[in-house]
């Protein structure tokens, strides 16, 4: 875990809405900054070897690529091969995001969560039947809960 | 959305220097001028093709924290909830499902105890029950889809 000092949380403020798109955004940050160019960019080669940047990138919208079919699929199996099954789970290539997580029993008793997204019902079928066979033999019960809707995709902000 | 576009989108995903002049290296990679790039992502951040451009920031490693919360929603008091729901800015995401638990939402703070904090604060704004479920174990988190 890294210590965020002000300038850290200033340059955070200033980026999570987006990175300026302009010809130098890096310099563009520093001005605003009073700081250099290249304090900027060392601090964030430092944010991002630290993990508290897991990259600087673009994010798409889903749906507007295509992928109508967003599915997390939720599985109970038993906890003692949770572990082994998730890294099973998370090695598939269409699998976006894994995790073990709490069970609320009764009503929600899974346990393991994958995410999935497809542009067809048929390639998003076929992806839940190759998790099933992942688990075969473990899964005690299973459900696909499709997003209809994004309602909010903004990511962490932080008080300025 | 053409061939160029996607090209834009799947490199982009992939990561962004840190360089006097990024967007000029990655206009060169794509062989093309960079001010075309420029002109190319904010006409996708504009229609929302990208919902944003940027540091992907790890709350838990600013040593802040994150959950995942599910609600069962009435489906009347859906978009009332919505806002409710959104309104706090430590609401990363939101995402409406198929489900009797039909609203799936990420809180992201900067302290770890801002969690809780915030899921009683939604609980007691929209008089709904919070299931909280804070991941155990992370086996993987990759977020690259083909254009």
């Amino acid at each position: 875990m890294m210590e965020l000092d002000v300038i850290d949380r200033q340059l955070i403020v200033l980026t999570q809405n987006g990175l300026p798109l302009t010809d130098q955004p890096y310099h563009q940050l520093a001005e605003q900054l009073a700081i250099s160019a290249d304090e900027v960019m060392q601090r964030f080669r430092s944010m991002q070897d630290q993990g508290v940047i897991r990259r600087i990138a673009a994010v798409p919208n889903h749906y507007k690529l295509g992928y109508g079919f967003n599915g997390m699929t939720v599985w109970d199996v038993e906890d003692a091969v949770v572990d082994q099954l998730g890294e099973l789970v998370a090695a598939l290539p269409f699998v976006s995001h894994c995790y073990q997580r709490p069970r609320h029993l009764p009503d929600w008793p899974y346990n393991l969560f994958a995410m999935i997204h497809a542009k067809t019902a048929a390639d998003a079928d076929t992806q839940i039947l190759r998790v099933g066979e992942v688990l075969e033999g473990h899964v005690r019960s299973h459900q696909v809960l499709y997003s209809s809707r994004i309602l909010k995709k903004t990511g962490l902000r932080i008080a300025s | 959305m053409d061939e160029l576009d996607k090209r834009i989108i799947n490199q982009l995903q992939q990561g962004f220097p840190i360089c006097e002049q990024p967007y000029a290296q990655v206009a060169a990679s794509l062989g093309i001028p960079v001010a075309e790039l420029l002109q190319r992502l904010q006409s996708l951040l504009d229609s929302g093709v990208l919902s944003r451009f940027g540091p992907l920031f790890h709350a838990e490693q600013m040593g802040g924290a994150l959950t995942l919360a599910a609600l069962q929603v009435p489906e009347s008091r859906f978009e009332e909830v919505s806002e409710l729901v959104n309104a706090f800015p430590e609401v990363a995401h939101n995402y409406a499902r198929d489900h009797s638990l039909n609203m799936w939402f990420v809180v992201a703070t900067e302290r770890p105890e801002q969690v809780a904090a915030v899921l009683s604060a939604i609980e007691a704004k929209t008089g709904l029950k919070v299931l909280n479920m804070p991941k155990i174990r992370e086996y993987y988190v990759g977020l690259q889809l083909e254009a």
